[in-house]
């Protein structure tokens, strides 16, 4: 018991306080060192390609999930429980001193901040020519000082020189009420960010233009649902991709190709509300059945169609590719399980402004489309996806199957504009890009390849708490730290001959640069309510 | 005018305020060296009491006053080369406030969206807060620091991180950019002086301590306990002004990607600099952790600012890459 309670008292001590507070931030520092598996989980696979031997020992050590790891845990929750252990007995006597009065006058003030002390002779008459006695300075004292917003308490006793008549004063209780406020608050933040992570969800769903998305967890290509989530808690919505544009800047030259604007129209459906119009861009989601969806990435999905020799259409689709650098060369996987002689498979870029570089290698130079070129490696073989084992839609296992056109062998890698076809190959059929606006101007291909957008849907249902938190976290703070929290003393002595000491102090509480001029002012304007002025 | 003309009278402005700021910094540094050699070599005394009299209606009484007020600065008329450079740092900050405005209006938008815009911005302010806190407090023997850190600031802007007028990104374009980063800056600002009030405590205490002779200037900027507490001061409104933008950046983030908080290299930094500063304010709270302690911390927690603005910002992976490099 003995233990516990001492073991408690350091923890909720400033000093334990203090260093949690800083370990904290120590804490902090390897995340940002190591890729993290919640923001950057392609950088983690990365590091362990790269460092074979070294990242099994740091995944040990929860190094690429420093900010779920345990150790980092323990600090917070530790500073926390410290936080919780120390704000409680606080805010109790907090409120205590709220309803009591301010402290008894302490017998002598001189060894206080802010000190000063005057003598009126006997027998002076105050401004309204009634005579200035004890008991009528002190009481001008105690209204001077209420209408500056202090709380006071009259005292009266015998002191060594005489009666001493006092006013006691205390003001700045908001201060003590804001740091209260902002340590409740920062609880608050913790709790409302640890309940939302269990009952809110995050799903991925990539789109092309024209294809539709239902709020169903299957509909989702990737969905993260916290803790406590169930399906019950998707609203029903639906959400058809009408149109995606990008812009890229084309006048300034410093930054030829660097995008300005991506405008998504969407039309929605929800509840019986019928068909809605619905513009998103990436700083402005779209709010749609306790949902937030986000605009995060968009990129090209060429659509491509492969017929086998008797011209029967074996795969016709839109493919969205993945974005490999700044001008969109995108990286995309056709496979065809079913309906050609062999299973076949292709590897292929697309180059939206397709130009050769100086070693005759193909790249892109403009994230727009100018010059779309579609090239295909293409293997055939066994794709290794009926034995039911998942595979990711953006690779392609090549173990089991042959090149057939592409580098390094006879046929060479297939190149299409929008449009083209060629034959694959070994007799097994034929491939098209197709020229998604075939109507359109020859010359002008922009419209010539489909886009996809990839969207974000978010639910988080204290969100809003989290803010409600983190503005009383500010407003705890300015008051606790910009408000004064003072005492201040006038004491009127009556010596035995007559003669009125006036004596005033101050002390501070806290943080307080200021006490010394809000004591001087305090007694000038009293003196000046006493109808006396100060000659020096 | 078009942009890319503006965008070299920015750029010219801000060469010329370079050149000022350095005459500046010579002249706040030969004003330190002077003030070496003047620097007063006994403590003034402290008044014991002063008499004073009220008057009350005709009559006079004699009153007795003794005052215990803190001991004056020490009295001292400002020096020739202090005025000067005061001056300089002035017409300085005015060139540098215009070639930043400039750029903004050459890229028709706030000057803090890359890395070579924000150095601009954000030691602007530095220089505008030293320049205008002269009027609640002197504190004018700050000025080599602030000006020897404003040219190396502009320094590595102009020369290192300088990028033409480009337009904004999609992800950029939201008014949260201009008030997040903004008062990210005001922070900055705050801590660096913060900064250089630690640095002179930390010294100060030392001399006080044992009196090592040299750097006698310290004899006339205040004692270590003053410095203390003016850094505080100074201190808290930078805090308060940090706490503001990493809650607006959580806001924005949220409008942006989609999460108010993704532990990004960035936002973790943020959160490590606020807590190492509400570490510092803790510290002035804790026994033994007042004076010299805390002004360590207060020189970590700008370290870590500058970290976050160049390290991170040029060599760590994240979402905020907006360098512009
Ligand atoms: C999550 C961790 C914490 C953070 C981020 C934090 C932050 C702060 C900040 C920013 C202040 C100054 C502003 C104000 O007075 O409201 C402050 C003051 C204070 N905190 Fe904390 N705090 C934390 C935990 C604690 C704990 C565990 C204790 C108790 C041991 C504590 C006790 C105090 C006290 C007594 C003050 C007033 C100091 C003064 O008068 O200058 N805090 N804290």
């Amino acid at each position: 018991m003995g233990y516990l309670r001492f073991f408690w008292r350091q923890l909720t001590s400033m000093r334990t306080a203090l260093f949690l507070l800083l370990l904290l931030a120590i804490a902090a520092v390897p995340g940002s060192l190591f890729p993290q598996r919640s923001s950057d989980p392609n950088g983690v696979s990365l590091y362990f390609t790269n460092n074979k031997d070294l990242a099994p020992v740091l995944d040990k050590l929860q190094l690429f999930d420093v900010y779920s790891s345990a150790w980092f845990s323990a600090i917070y929750l530790l500073l926390f429980i410290s936080l919780i252990g120390c704000v409680i007995p606080r805010t109790a006597f907090h409120l205590k001193a709220l309803r009591s009065k301010p402290p008894r006058t302490p017998a002598r003030l001189d060894r206080l901040a802010a000190f000063s002390a005057f003598e009126i002779a006997p027998g002076q008459l105050d401004a309204a020519s009634a005579p200035i006695t004890a008991t009528s300075t002190v009481e001008a004292a105690r209204q001077n000082l209420r209408k500056s917003g202090y709380r006071v308490q009259l005292f009266e006793n015998r002191g060594p020189d005489g009666p001493e008549f006092s006013v006691s004063a205390e003001r700045g209780y908001l201060r003590e009420t804001g740091n209260l406020i902002f340590h409740t608050a920062l609880i608050g933040i913790l709790l409302a960010v640890g309940i939302g992570g269990g009952f809110g969800y995050t799903g991925q769903k990539v789109l092309v233009v024209g294809q539709a998305f239902a709020n169903v967890r299957i509909s989702f290509d990737s969905f993260n649902p916290g803790r406590f989530f169930n399906d019950n808690q998707l609203q029903p919505y639906r959400l058809v991709v009408d149109d995606f544009t990008a812009k890229y800047e084309k006048e300034n030259l410093n930054a030829f190709g660097q995008p300005i604007d991506y405008t998504l129209k969407v039309t929605t459906y929800e509840g019986s509300g019928g068909a809605k119009k619905q513009v998103l861009k990436v700083n402005s989601p779209l709010e749609i059945g306790g949902n937030q969806v986000y605009l995060l990435g968009n990129g090209y999905a060429p659509f491509v169609t492969v017929k086998d020799p008797t011209g029967k259409v074996v795969f016709s689709e839109k493919v969205p590719f993945l974005p490999q650098d700044a001008n969109l060369t995108s990286l995309g996987i056709v496979k065809i399980a079913d309906g050609l002689s062999s299973q076949v498979g292709m590897r292929a870029l697309l180059y939206p402004t397709a130009v050769k570089d100086s070693a005759g290698a193909s790249a892109s130079n403009n994230p727009d489309l100018y010059n779309p070129e579609l090239a295909l490696v293409v293997y055939k073989g066994d794709l290794g996806i009926d034995k039911g084992v998942p595979t990711s839609s953006y690779s392609l296992n090549t173990d089991k199957m042959t090149e057939i056109a592409g580098p390094g062998i006879d046929a060479a890698t297939i190149r299409l504009k929008p449009g083209e076809t060629a034959t694959i190959p070994g007799g097994l059929g034929s491939v098209t890009f197709e020229n998604a606006a075939p109507k359109s101007d020859a010359k002008n291909l922009q419209l010539s390849v489909p886009r996809f957008v990839s969207l974000d849907v978010h639910r988080d249902p204290t969100q809003g708490w989290v803010l409600f938190f983190a503005i009383l976290v500010l407003g705890g703070l300015l008051t606790s730290l910009f408000i004064p929290r003072r005492r201040v003393w006038v004491k009127v002595i009556e010596a035995s001959d007559g003669r009125l000491r006036l004596e005033y102090a101050g002390l501070a509480r806290g943080e307080d640069p200021g006490l010394d001029a809000a004591v001087a002012d305090i007694a000038a304007r009293h003196s000046q309510q006493l109808g006396l002025k100060l000659t020096s | 005018m078009t942009s890319d003309n503006l965008a070299f009278y920015s750029l010219v402005a801000i060469y010329s305020a370079m050149g000022v700021y350095l005459f500046a910094f010579i002249a706040f540094t030969l004003d330190l060296a002077r003030r070496s050699a003047a620097a007063p070599a006994v403590a003034e005394a402290i008044p014991a009491a002063r008499v004073g009299q009220l008057t009350s209606a005709g009559s006079v009484t004699t009153i007795e006053r003794p005052l215990v007020a803190e001991v004056p600065p020490a009295g001292r008329a400002s020096s020739r080369f202090e005025r000067v450079a005061y001056a300089l740092t002035a017409l300085g900050w005015v060139l540098h406030a215009a070639g930043t405005v400039l750029r903004g209006v050459a890229a028709h938008r706030v000057p803090w969206a890359n890395m070579f815009e924000f150095s601009l911005t954000a030691s602007a302010i530095i220089v505008g807060v030293f320049v205008f806190v002269q009027v609640w407090q002197n504190l004018k023997w700050l000025g080599a620091y602030i000006t020897g850190f404003a040219l190396i600031v502009l320094g590595f802007g102009t020369v290192g991180f300088y990028v033409n007028v480009v337009p904004l990104p999609p992800a950029l374009q939201s008014y949260w950019l201009v008030i997040h980063v903004f008062v990210a800056s005001l922070g900055t600002a705050f801590f660096a002086i913060g900064a250089g009030l630690s640095l002179a405590q930390l010294v100060q205490v030392r001399r006080e301590a044992n009196r090592f002779s040299g750097l006698t200037f310290l004899d006339t900027v205040p004692n270590a306990e003053k410095l203390e507490n003016l850094a505080y001061r100074v201190i808290v409104v930078g805090f308060v002004f940090w706490t503001f933008t990493l809650i607006a950046g959580a806001i924005w983030a949220e409008h942006a990607w989609g999460r108010y908080w993704g532990w990004d290299t960035k936002e973790v930094w943020t959160f490590i600099i606020w807590t190492i500063f509400a570490g510092y304010i803790h510290a002035r709270a804790t026994r033994g952790w007042r004076g010299s302690r805390s002004s360590w911390l207060a020189i970590v927690g700008f370290g870590a600012v500058m970290f976050n603005f160049t390290i991170v910002n040029l060599f760590f992976k994240g979402l905020h890459t907006y360098s512009g490099l």
